[in-house]
């Protein structure tokens, strides 16, 4: 008797649909048994996830507060991904877009907000894009693996906000602590409700839809799918890869990089350590499950933000590690791949002796 | 003063030299792994955890090995058996070491255990220079170098290692010679993760003995680069490990004499080198130096139709 | 007689396609047994279930009598059974040594390397050849590396040997060299199973040959019961392979105007050699020549891919040496790829979206940045009408198409701009005898409306068939030209084995 795996002739719909949706359960499932192994009862911190998240409105505004950030970082991550390449440096994109926003908010002395904000906004933009524009460049020109490059500038954009904002940008009024002065009312977004909930969450969902409009109507969008289907095909029709891959990273990087500005001119009005807790990483795990879709990363970040804030809140009561959601997503992923092999293959049992 | 600069640089390398092998022989099999960072952190609290709870460093270390392998043959299950997209399921792997060492790590935080400790070798341990930072270390040291030329021995000489090359070169002219393709994979790939944790293990056995979250702090990563600083050779591992171990050396050094330089500023030479290395390795690369393994990164379908 | 092999009632399916539809064979000791069939007709496949490759779902095999049942290629090489593929089994890094080596049997892991070596070095004198162990193969010519792949079955004793296509990269006198080992092989009372679909090959080697059709097979003949019009019409089920008009078109224009052109690849060596050549309006030039003889580059540099270190192209009066490849295309040089798969299509995207690759910025086809998706779609329909592309449903990614179909869209792709120069790289290759013979009509209808084409093949039957002028090609350099008339095959073939120059 042998198992053996047979391809699938078609995939339907749903079972395309559905996986992620098991996969995520399973994780679910799964994360329980650790969760009990490190002392928590696991139905209880799914309670208190769901209950501070959703459970009330300012729960919901927290919920998405998180949400903003993590669209704008699926969103960069998954354009690179329609194009094959790998960006892994979201989160430090997100840390040099803010680099760029705060330095706007606290050096340029413009007093008009819609001047200010807009400002903030195209260097945040600018900032993102060119830091990831550097993997873009090495890999448009010399194939220079992108996915070691991009990460590694994480490191270096995290070293870097820390040196300026224990150093040159330190608040003077700050006690020490390492953190820059407070923006002025001009640089700072809308807020709602008497929550944290800023104009960036709207902002988020307005780049969904352009990237949408981008990706699937646009002769750009067409070019960047044929690079991504086949780059050989596409040389060989006489687009310009080169050009493509850089352009895709630095708006990749860019996107990613408004997220900086939403977190530093919408929540957190100054720019200190620990701006973004990983959205880089989380991003592209959502990019992945999100697929192709921006309204699926849409979806998917919010879920993400369900988890993150009812994270949040599992270490205040169990003193549960931030990263435990790092775990948690690394589970995700592995289901996913798994799920992914039994959407396209079958197994089935074969006798040893003959065919029947 | 370069003898301890060289010391230093033994030192600082030498966890990094075993991630690179072990990530070597995942390549060299035609696997990626990106889950080096979390294997490292995997293998960094198990072998503390272990060498705790037993008082023993061998077992600690034993117990790095073992719970890398285990958490790496996840990795291989998946992109080998499964044929899942490589660079995710690295990711994946990363992402849920990260979390996981966190999570179970939090009992272990503020402990100490005695670590290794040095063992001269009579006689040249007496050498000018490089007596001291290469024949007064500590097992695990000299463990690395045996590993270097094992590696290497094994991969050139031995019929598995060709097997194991011929495998991530071209899967199936391996497979219609009888070699099973898929079970030399994931061998490669488990037993590399092993090594790669025994990396991490050194890391709170030997350099600092004590368990803190996220210590490996991007090791994992520039092992990955290194690997292709290394064109997938032992022996160039060796000279890129230690490359690497003297720059945060001596980027150690100038923090501790007190420069004017921001100490976040010099943290950011060992990513910078890192990255220079990459580039220049890649270039060279392009000329025809030594090529990367044919089928990196493509997983194995026998009944793939051409 | 008993058979060494039967295959019965074998089938094998993959998604969408039957390959193999209950066929049976069989296969006496000492002979030389011809599969013979046109592409698609199952072949390959029946070869790979016969090496462990694939499973088939339905059926039997008996060798020496025995019911057997491959799950890996090494079970079936433990048997007994041995094939040089067509894509060679081979590591291009790796030495001679080294591939042989991985191919014997029973080697113990820390092996002495002077035993082995000497081992190999023996089966190497044995046949004469005259090979450095520890030359890397990527370095050796293709027909060089077929003898590897033959040394790595004969080091194993191997008594059913499978041979799929072995000539397509063989110049004539390297095939009769093959032909030689084979005969003395089936003498020793091996079993040869040799598929081809070269007439010529079949009539002069086989001591018998089953016809392949559709994953069946039809009938097995013996020598002497059959002759090439016979195993030709059973082949493709008419009674006469259609003839050609060939009449001479080609003008006093000049449509391009090669000049010492040279191109070097990654390694340094040169592809491209001081090659000088000139093809007129309207003249179909078949370029002859082993594969990997600098056709590839040719073309690449003719359509912008690849860079010319020193020469000249000239379409009339412009040089159009170095330009990109959008430029070579709006030069009116069009380009059918050799692998249609890899670099001529873009998969998973529609045939909607892969017909206007190569004019998807023209403003035809959008309006400012945003693409005219209803003039996409009138443009594919009425290609898909023009050159009968069976696309399935609007919306089907293009790699569920087959290989005629692919080839069609590519077609229908390069020639929707009226391009001056076509570049055909092995262009009928893998497909079917009625998408074959479409793509020929194609370069002949464009030939009579002023449309030149360069035709690079390795088939010599459709060289001879459609081309106005045959040049070869050995190292780079054209090492002569003849006349398809009056040329012989021996002619071309000394040509291509570059042992004659004029």
């Amino acid at each position: 008797m042998k198992l053996i795996s047979e391809k699938r002739e078609l995939t339907t719909k749903w079972v395309r649909f559905f996986a992620p949706i098991v996969s995520i359960l399973v994780a679910l499932f799964v994360a329980g048994f650790l969760l009990l192994a490190a002392g928590v009862d696991p139905f209880q911190a799914y309670l208190e996830i769901v209950q501070e998240s959703l459970g009330s409105l300012y729960g919901i505004s927290e919920t998405l507060v998180k949400t903003t950030p993590l669209i704008f970082a699926s969103l960069g991550v998954s354009l690179a991904f329609r194009m094959q390449i790998w960006n892994i440096g979201a989160e430090g994109q997100i840390y040099m877009g803010a680099c760029g926003a705060t330095a706007v908010a606290l050096f340029s002395g413009l007093e008009n907000p819609a001047v200010m904000i807009t400002a903030m906004f195209c260097a945040a933009f600018l900032c993102g894009g060119l830091w990831a524009g550097v993997a873009g460049v090495l890999r448009a020109r010399w194939q220079v693996n992108e996915v070691i490059v991009t990460l590694l500038m994480n490191y270096i954009a995290i070293l870097g906000v820390d040196y300026l904002i224990y150093g040159p940008w330190k608040d003077p009024k700050g006690f020490n602590f390492p953190l820059t002065a407070q923006f002025s009312d001009a640089a700072r977004l809308t807020e709602y409700f008497d929550t944290r909930l800023h104009s960036g969450f709207l902002l988020a969902l307005f780049c969904a839809l352009i990237l949408y409009l981008f990706m699937e109507r646009t002769v750009w969008g067409y070019e960047i799918k044929v690079i991504g289907s086949n780059p050989k095909a596409a040389k060989y029709a006489g687009m310009n890869t080169g050009m493509a891959i850089f352009f895709v990273l630095f708006l990749s990087g860019a996107i990613a990089g408004i997220a900086g500005f939403g977190e530093v001119a919408g929540l957190q009005h100054r720019l200190q350590h620990g701006i973004s807790p990983g959205y880089g990483y989380t991003a592209i795990i959502i990019a992945w499950l999100a697929r192709r879709s921006a309204l699926g990363v849409v979806i998917v970040s919010f879920l993400m933000g369900v988890l993150l804030v009812g994270g949040d809140s599992l270490q205040l009561i169990w003193q549960l590690p931030v990263a435990f959601v790092y775990a948690f997503q690394g589970l995700i992923l592995f289901f996913l791949l798994a799920s992914d092999f039994f959407i396209n293959n079958r197994l089935k049992l074969v006798r040893g002796e003959r065919h029947a | 003063m370069l003898e301890i600069l060289l010391d230093a640089t033994v030192r600082s390398g030498t966890p990094i030299l075993f991630a690179t092998l072990g990530a070597i022989i995942n390549e060299r099999a035609g696997i990626i792994n990106l889950g080096i960072e979390g294997l490292m952190l995997i293998g960094a609290l198990a072998g503390f955890a272990g060498t705790q709870a037993s008082g023993s460093l061998l077992v600690g270390v034993l117990a790095a090995f073992v719970a890398a392998m285990l958490a790496g043959s996840v990795h291989a299950f998946i992109t080998v058996q499964l044929r899942g997209n490589q660079i995710v399921s690295g990711l994946a792997l990363t992402m849920f070491g990260v979390g996981i060492t966190a999570l179970f790590g939090r009992g272990m935080v503020g402990l100490t255990i005695a670590g290794f400790e040095r063992i001269a070798i009579p006689g040249l341990s007496r050498l000018p220079v490089i007596g001291k930072p290469f024949f007064n270390q500590d097992m695990l040291i000299y463990f690395s170098f045996v590993l270097v030329f094992a590696i290497a021995f094994f991969f050139y000489r031995t019929r598995w290692g060709l097997a194991v090359r011929t495998v991530g070169e071209n899967p199936a002219a391996a497979d219609t010679c009888g070699v099973p393709v898929l079970l030399t994979r994931f061998l490669a790939v488990t037993i590399g993760s092993g090594i790669v944790g025994i990396g991490g293990a050194y890391l709170s056995l030997a350099t600092t003995p004590m368990w803190i979250e996220n210590m490996s702090a991007g090791r994992g990563w520039i092992a990955v680069a290194l690997v292709i600083f290394a064109s997938w050779s032992s022996y160039r591992a060796l000279a890129g490990a230690y490359l690497f171990g003297g720059i945060t050396a001596m980027q150690l050094r100038f923090q501790a004499m007190g420069t004017t330089v921001s100490a976040h500023i010099l943290q950011m030479l060992p990513y910078f080198f890192t990255i220079l290395v990459l580039v220049i390795s890649t270039i060279r690369l392009q000329k025809g130096a030594s090529q990367q393994p044919e089928n990196l990164g493509q997983p194995y379908d026998r009944e793939d139709r051409k | 007689m008993n058979n060494l092999l039967q295959i019965k009632n074998i089938r094998k399916t993959f998604p969408g396609v039957i390959a193999l539809d209950e066929i049976s064979l069989s296969i006496a000791p000492g002979e030389i047994h011809t599969l013979l069939g046109e592409n698609g007709a199952g072949k390959s496949t029946l070869m790979n279930v016969l090496t462990g490759l694939y499973r088939p779902e339905r059926g039997e095999i008996l060798f020496d009598g025995t019911p057997v049942q491959f799950s890996s290629p090494r079970e079936s090489l433990e048997l007994g059974i041995g094939m040089v593929h067509q894509h060679f089994m081979l590591v291009p890094a790796h030495t001679v040594f080294e591939n042989v080596l991985l191919a014997l049997d029973k080697v113990p892991n820390f092996y002495s390397r002077r035993k082995y070596r000497q081992q190999v070095q023996q089966i190497l004198d044995q046949f004469n050849l005259d090979f450095d162990l520890d030359t890397p193969v990527w370095k050796l010519s293709i027909g060089a590396q077929q003898w590897i792949e033959l040394i790595k079955l004969l080091v194993r004793d191997c008594r059913l040997l499978i041979l799929d296509e072995p000539t397509a990269v063989l110049t004539p006198q390297e095939s009769a060299r093959l032909f030689e080992v084979l005969i003395r092989l089936r003498d020793e009372g091996k079993s040869i199973l040799f598929i081809s679909h070269k007439m010529r090959e079949v009539m002069e080697i086989s001591d018998r040959v089953t016809v392949l059709k559709k994953g069946r097979s039809l009938v097995t003949l013996s020598r002497g019961e059959y002759n090439e019009n016979k195993l030709a019409s059973l082949m493709i089920g008419e009674d006469q392979i259609p003839e050609w008009q060939k009449s001479f078109r080609t003008s006093q224009d000049l449509a391009l105007e090669i000049k010492n052109l040279s191109v070097r690849n990654d390694r340094g060596l040169a592809d491209l050699d001081n090659f000088t050549m000139k093809i007129h309006r309207g003249q179909i030039l078949g370029i002859a020549g082993v594969a990997g003889n600098g056709q590839k580059a040719l073309a690449e540099v003719l359509t912008g891919l690849k860079e010319a270190s020193s020469g000249r192209i000239m379409a009339g009066e412009r040089d159009i040496t170095n330009s990109s490849a959008r430029g070579s295309y709006i030069a009116g040089i069009a380009h059918i790829p050799e692998d249609r798969k890899s670099i001529g299509i873009a998969p998973d995207m529609t045939v909607d979206d892969n017909l206007i690759m190569k004019n998807f910025t023209s403003p035809s086809f959008r309006r400012g940045i945003f693409q005219d998706r209803g003039a996409i779609r009138r443009n594919a329909a009425e290609k898909i009408n023009q050159f009968a592309i069976k696309a399935g449903p609007t919306g089907n990614p293009v790699r569920y198409l087959s290989g005629g179909n692919i080839q069609k869209v590519i077609i229908a792709r390069e020639l929707s701009e009226n391009p001056a120069v076509l570049v055909a790289l092995y262009p009928t290759r893998g497909l079917d005898i009625g998408s074959a013979e479409y793509v020929h009509k194609v370069i002949a209808d464009g030939a009579s409306n002023g449309m030149s084409t360069i035709l690079i093949s390795e088939d010599l039957d459709e060289l001879l068939k459609l081309s106005d002028e045959i040049v070869v090609m050995f190292r780079g350099r054209l090492a002569g030209s003849v006349d398809p008339e009056t040329a012989t095959r021996e002619e071309i073939g000394l040509l291509m084995s570059g042992e004659v120059q004029t």
